[in-house]
């Protein structure tokens, strides 16, 4: 159990590590650095900056240094929360971002509860009763749900929502309370409007996740001891839920830790086409504009939220799933 | 003589066979593969298909809404498609094309249209359907046009060739980087097996859209547009190769206790022989449905930068490109025509992911 948890903790870790490291690589890629962008955003409003000015800066902000110390105090000022200055807002990244990060995470969560809540009864029903008429209308919905990307799935709805019923299904929160502060009324509108995003974004992970419980569930019921417990007469829900189900269902709750970055990954591109106040436009504006800093925190804390969100639905997991601390492994 | 029994048939049926005879059970694998094949004929013959140059412009054109073929003319088979007129709008004085009903232009097989090389050899410049005469603003606008004028069907037709390929070509290099790490890993095991695992594990808990939109982004501008396709499907298949491995490895794993690998261990056979004439067959029908199942998820992934305009670019017709033009709803509502790219990403992700399905459960003939 111990074990389990330390290992589980050490991986979330390196996988943050290796999610700075990439982000790094990320600021660094486009040509120029920080200050030339800087100079130049500076030189179209009119400003000048000296050879000199310039130097300093890049002195100041390490960036004559080697790549590898300029990561070292990277990583220093972002442990501290300072992700620099925004150079498209002119503002702290941090300030520019906003509610935008929870919202995200609020969708995706949204969407994987879910995922599950459809996936399981579905998934078990197609094992069971596979090559079934239901079968073949659970696994066509669930390829057609895989099949449509879910940003044409929300551009098909936008669509003809805003055909067939002249209003704009996009957005999360209702006019009125788009600028307001955080109060019950608002949170209570960000829950009426949370249903579409997350419907849009279910759609396929559960068609992903009804597949595996019906692989799993399948390989389950041939085993002999179903054949077992069916001659010594148990009732047919009882041989089906009581052990198939259990041993099936570990390797579909451990795939959650690649579910939920998938939901993250997924509502970016869905939160464009539908307007959502999240990360995902930011994040396009960001990268558009070469505003690397901001883009470059937001792939970092998109990545962290997401290690820190999966970590989170593991322990649980392991709380529901015995055998996941018994064996040590997720 | 003997008759041959059921039992005999399955007893003395190669591998090939059982995997054959299962996967014909899966009705939906089976048509999707005649739907794959025929999304690859089109991508191999699109420029013969296409009605006309996808590239070229024209204002006049602007979106025209689509127009059917009309294939009987009183009674007779004789195709024509109604020729184009220009009529002013009394309040605003701009000329909007209309399709003229007293014009009826001839549809001719095999006509003659702009040049091209068919299959990259042949330069020709016929195409399988196609208006000739007429006026230069008049054709054949089975899905209707785009902003500047082009002709949608065409440059959907064309699009086949570049949204295909990099799915292919995404795959191919996800193919050799998960067999390679995935067949070291579960074949050597140890400290390089727990390596190779971690980074996959690590690899997988990052979402990708973020990550792949922060290195399409930094792709120079200057690029070309054969240096981006390239670029991006290095990018794709960077993340796409871990599920192939685990696959690989699985499968190693799994054999490597088989007896007869343990049998020809013991009768001597070297490592390489073991791997390629006695593991090799039992697993590629694995990794090929594997492969298949990746390979939508390539397809995809190149729809969706390309969408948000971090993937290819113009020149380049690939699908996502085509959707782009969808992401203004009020243009959209003006000219819905336009989501008809929407409809082969569909179709195709569909049947690869059907093709995969069956490929997967015929992958073990012997359950």
């Amino acid at each position: 159990m111990l074990i389990y948890l330390t290992r589980r903790l050490g991986l979330a870790l390196v996988t943050c590590a290796a999610i700075s490291v990439l982000t790094f690589v990320i600021i660094r890629l486009p040509p120029g650095d920080f200050v030339d962008a800087y100079i130049a955003n500076l030189a179209s409003s009119g400003s000048v900056v000296t050879a000199e000015q310039a130097q300093s800066m890049r002195h100041e902000y390490g960036l004559d240094r080697p790549a590898v110390v300029q990561y070292a105090l990277w990583m220093q000022r972002v442990l501290r929360g300072d992700f620099g200055i925004s150079m498209m807002w002119r503002r702290p990244v941090t300030e520019v971002i906003g509610d935008r990060l929870w919202l995200t995470m609020v969708v995706s969560f949204a969407a994987l509860f879910l995922t599950w809540f459809i996936a399981l009864p579905i998934g078990i029903y197609s094992a069971v009763r596979q090559y079934s008429i239901g079968d073949y209308v659970a696994t066509m919905l669930g390829f057609i749900g895989l099949a449509i990307p879910n940003f044409l799935l929300a551009l098909i709805l936008m669509y003809a929502g805003f055909r067939y019923f002249g209003l704009s299904v996009g957005g999360l929160f209702s006019a009125e309370y788009l600028q307001a502060p955080w109060s019950w009324g608002r949170v209570w509108d960000l829950l009426t409007h949370i249903p579409l995003p997350a419907c849009v974004l279910a759609l396929a992970g559960t068609a992903h996740q009804i597949r595996i419980m019906r692989a799993n569930l399948l390989d389950e019921l041939r085993k002999p001891y179903v054949v077992t417990a069916r001659a010594k007469g148990l009732t047919e829900r009882h041989v089906v839920l009581k052990y198939p189900v259990r041993a099936a269902l570990n390797p579909f709750a451990s795939s959650i830790a690649y579910l939920f970055p998938y939901l993250v990954s997924g509502s970016i591109i869905v939160s464009l086409v539908l307007g959502l106040p999240t990360v995902g436009p930011l994040l396009l504006q960001a990268l558009v504009a070469q505003d690397m800093f901001l883009a470059g925190t937001i792939v970092l804390l998109l990545g962290v939220m997401t290690v820190i969100g999966t970590l989170v639905s593991d322990l649980l997991l392991m709380w529901i799933e015995p055998r996941i601390r018994l064996q040590g492994r997720a | 003589m003997t008759v041959a029994t059921a039992d005999d048939r399955f007893g003395q049926a190669t591998q090939l066979q059982l995997t054959w005879w299962r996967f014909r059970r899966h009705k939906l694998a089976v048509i999707s593969l005649f739907v794959v094949a025929l999304f690859y004929l089109i991508a191999i013959f699109a420029d013969l298909l296409a009605f006309s140059d996808p590239h070229a412009t024209d204002a006049r054109r602007s979106y025209i809404p689509p127009q059917g073929i009309h294939w009987f003319d009183d009674g007779e088979f004789r195709p024509f498609v109604y020729g184009l007129k220009g009529v002013r709008d009394p309040k605003t004085f701009k000329i909007a094309y209309a399709p003229d009903l007293t014009r009826k232009l001839p549809v001719t097989f095999f006509a003659h249209g702009y040049s091209y090389n068919l299959l990259w050899l042949i330069p020709t410049d016929r195409h399988l359907l196609g208006v000739e005469g007429g006026q230069p603003v008049d054709g054949i606008f089975l899905l209707g046009t785009d902003q500047l004028g082009r002709d949608l069907y065409s440059r959907l037709i064309v699009a086949t060739r570049i949204s295909l390929s990099i799915g292919l070509a995404g795959v191919s290099l996800s193919l050799l980087l998960g067999v390679l790490l995935g067949g070291i890993s579960g074949l050597y095991g140890g400290i390089v097996d727990t390596l190779i695992q971690r980074v996959i594990e690590v690899l997988r808990s990052i979402p990708t859209i973020p990550l792949w939109m922060g290195l399409a982004a930094a792709l120079p501008n200057t690029w070309s547009v054969t240096q981006i396709y390239f670029a991006i499907t290095i990018i794709i298949s960077l993340v796409g190769w871990t599920e192939l491995a685990r696959v690989v490895r699985g499968r190693f794993l799994a054999l490597r206790e088989e007896d007869f690998v343990i049998a020809a261990e013991l009768a001597g056979a070297g490592q390489l022989r073991i791997i390629f004439r006695h593991m090799l067959p039992s697993f590629a029908s694995h990794v090929i449905a594997a492969v298949s199942l990746a390979l939508p998820a390539m397809i995809v992934s190149e729809t969706s930068l390309s969408y948000l305009g971090l993937g290819l670019r113009a020149p380049a017709i690939s699908w996502g490109i085509l959707l782009q033009d969808t992401q203004n709803v009020q243009v959209l509502a003006g000219a819905p025509w336009l989501l008809a790219a929407a409809v082969p990403v569909i179709l195709v992700i569909l049947a690869f992911n059907f093709l995969g399905d069956g490929l997967r459960d015929a992958a073990d003939p012997y359950g």
